[in-house]
């Protein structure tokens, strides 16, 4: 089999007594969209920064094409980025700026003429969409320009693996969704492996096929989209894809021997749903907002919640194309229930409602950490 | 953009002051004794107090004042072009403080760079001792220099221990000692601008360059050295137009042939007591300097305005 285009070996980076990377391995295909995503200072910047050759591992080694990238300067990497600034040159046109690769005779790229390089340039320009701004200054540009000139500066050497350090940060949120296309447009036609770092969970989920959700310098959970949605591994990622109801149970065996869960706030439990060998244990249950249905009459709930219980709302929120609710259970918790505006509604549901809340037993994801 | 606030629509009290005073304050000390000197200059020397005539006294009343300015003349700036002495020491003052730019430069750079360079933490100690030295007075470190830089001096004593030389280098009052002295005196001024302007840099700037195959130098080259060039310019100024009048410096450190405009407008003032003359070396001195300083306002306004 072919090496991975990019194989991260154990993978450890310390600056002082952070520690910024903490033993992560990873590997990533070629013509793969990836996201490295999670809160500020979760380390994913830093593993970025390694992958460019700008930071060196303390421990681990980075293997780009199978060849191993210890001592091996940025400008030698078959590797571009694109800066969260953008870092376009301000004393350069748009056409130098990304023309600067170019010109620079590197490692693996033949050093190019000057009607070769005019031409590379002019076919990068159309690629953006910026044909006949190439005499522009950075300065005179808008954000959306701007971005589309990074963009076209650091694919111009024809990289292997693009890193884009959180590429949509600086856009407003109409011109963000618009770009989110044009990125996945322009990483399907060219082939290159994209790797995006970000803390917008709908960025990622957006655009990338496998997302790694970072965490203190650790991989927390590595997968796709939905693989992170449904099925997350702790309550860090389960609280930061999406919204979500955590309620904190206890495993217990009911007087046949079959395992249970017993929930105190909001009260209720519920058999058969996990594994028999957890017993006696506190775990969490994780309920996505939509699944939990809502009605003012108990018995209008569907037949297949295993989960019913009682509440009072106290807040709601009209979205558009959803409603959200939080409703003070009668244990206690709040508990978020939202619904999509199908317009078929029946029911309306207004802050200080009595209602019944039920959703079923594969609503509810067991979360040990 | 919101409303506008109600203080950028008035013309009130509170901003009147804020342009009279600098205002006032430059034609107190400056626009009004430059006149003063450019009517010394078109006057002639005379044997009295003050020594040049006329002398332009209103309580003798107006006709008379009228009447006097038609005894100004320009005869004091011909006088110049009458000994070379006037035009070497502009050339020679021109040359010394060309020369101890572009070695200042030389020296400062480096600095400037690796202060800007170091770790952040540092970085408030390192222009701290940049600017140290003037804490003490400008003459006393002049003086400092001499013994320095004389044949029994500090410089030669170490150089000739160490065996680099075997006879002591003959640097006091030469034109390298004033050179010398210059850069030394100026270098914060040179420094703190080109720091200033290689701070202000973006560093992801030096990593682009970096990533797109420029190596550590080369990104140096391209990058950060001319976006760094306001500042170099900024720098070069401070340093060019005090040097071409310095006095101080070529009176302690230069010898009997260093020829430096502001030794020989001392010269006129006090040893000939020629008041016009020594009037009319400075304005041409202040209209040669006005030059440098025209091109580069000219440049900065360029590069403010969008290019479009």
């Amino acid at each position: 089999m072919a090496p991975s285009l990019i194989r991260i070996d154990g993978v450890t980076k310390r600056f002082g007594t952070t520690l910024a990377v903490d033993n992560v391995s990873l590997e990533i295909q070629t013509g793969e969209f990836f996201a490295l995503l999670g809160p500020s200072g979760c380390g994913k910047t830093t593993l970025m920064r390694l992958i460019a050759g700008f930071e060196t591992p303390d421990s681990g080694s980075i293997f780009i094409d199978g060849v191993d990238m210890a001592g091996v300067p940025p400008n030698r990497r078959p590797v571009n980025m694109m800066f969260q600034s953008y870092a376009l040159f301000p004393h350069m046109s748009v056409a130098r700026n990304i023309g600067f690769g170019l010109r620079q005779a590197g490692h693996g790229v033949p050093g190019l003429g000057k009607t070769d390089i005019e031409a590379r340039v002019r076919d990068l320009l159309r690629l953006v969409q910026m044909e006949g701004l190439g005499g522009r200054r950075p300065e005179q540009l808008s954000g959306g320009q701007r971005q589309r000139v990074a963009l076209a500066r650091a694919l111009a050497r024809r990289p292997r693996l693009l890193l884009l350090d959180e590429p949509l940060a600086a856009l407003d949120r109409k011109l963000r969704e618009e770009t989110q296309f044009e990125l996945m447009q322009v990483q399907r036609e060219l082939g290159v492996s994209f790797v995006i770092v970000t803390h917008d969970q709908d960025e990622a989920m957006a655009m990338a096929q496998r997302i790694a959700v970072m965490r203190s310098g650790t991989i927390e959970q590595l997968g796709s989209a939905r693989d992170l949605y449904e099925a997350p591994v702790s309550k860090f990622v389960a609280r930061f894809i999406g919204d979500i109801n955590l309620f904190d149970v206890r495993m217990t065996r009911g007087a046949d021997g079959e395992p249970m869960i017993v929930s105190t706030a909001p009260q209720f439990s519920c058999r058969g749903i996990a594994d028999t060998t957890m017993s006696g244990e506190d775990v969490t249950i994780a309920v996505r907002p939509e699944r939990v249905k809502m009605s003012k009459d108990k018995s209008a709930l569907p037949a297949v919640c295993d989960v019913t219980f009682a509440g009072e709302i106290v807040d709601s929120a009209y979205l558009g194309d959803t409603q959200v609710w939080r409703i003070k259970a009668d244990g206690g918790a709040l508990v978020r229930v939202s619904a999509s505006n199908s317009g078929a509604g029946t029911e309306t549901f207004e802050r200080g409602h009595r209602v019944h809340l039920g959703f079923d037993r594969s609503a509810m994801q067991v979360l040990t950490r | 953009m919101s409303g506008q606030g109600p203080q950028d629509r008035g013309f009130g009290w509170g901003r009147f002051l804020i342009i009279a005073m600098p205002l006032a304050w430059l034609v107190l000390f400056f626009a009004a004794p430059f006149l003063f000197v450019i009517k010394i200059s078109l006057s002639q020397a005379a044997q009295q107090r003050p020594p040049y005539e006329p002398v332009f006294d209103l309580s003798q009343g107006w006709d008379a004042f009228v009447a006097r300015l038609g005894e100004l003349s320009l005869s004091s700036y011909w006088s110049l072009l009458d000994d070379t002495l006037y035009i070497d020491s502009y050339i020679g003052s021109l040359k010394l403080a060309g020369l101890a730019t572009i070695l200042g430069l030389v020296v400062a750079y480096p600095l400037a760079l690796s202060m800007a360079r170091a770790p952040r933490a540092w970085r408030p100690a390192l222009i701290a001792l940049a600017i140290a030295p003037f804490w003490t007075s400008f003459l006393i470190r002049v003086y400092a220099w001499i013994t320095i830089l004389k044949d029994e001096g500090l410089l030669n004593h170490a150089l000739l221990s160490l065996g680099v030389i075997s006879e002591p280098l003959h640097i006091f009052a030469t034109d390298w000692a004033v050179l010398i002295g210059i850069v030394y005196s100026y270098m914060p001024f040179l420094i703190l601008p080109i720091y200033n302007a290689i701070d202000r840099q973006d560093p992801s700037l030096v990593e682009a360059a970096r990533d797109l195959g420029a190596t550590a130098s080369q990104a140096f080259w391209k990058v950060t050295l001319p976006l760094s060039l306001p500042g170099v310019m900024a720098g070069a100024l401070l340093l060019f137009i005090p040097a071409v009048g310095e006095f101080v410096v070529p009176d302690l450190l230069g010898g009997s042939d260093t020829l430096m405009i502001g030794r020989t407008l001392w010269n006129e003032f006090f040893a000939n007591r020629d008041w016009p003359v020594a009037s009319a070396v400075a304005i041409v001195m202040l209209v040669l300097l006005l030059i440098p300083l025209a091109l580069y306002e000219r440049n900065e306004t360029k590069s403010m305005e969008p290019r479009r």
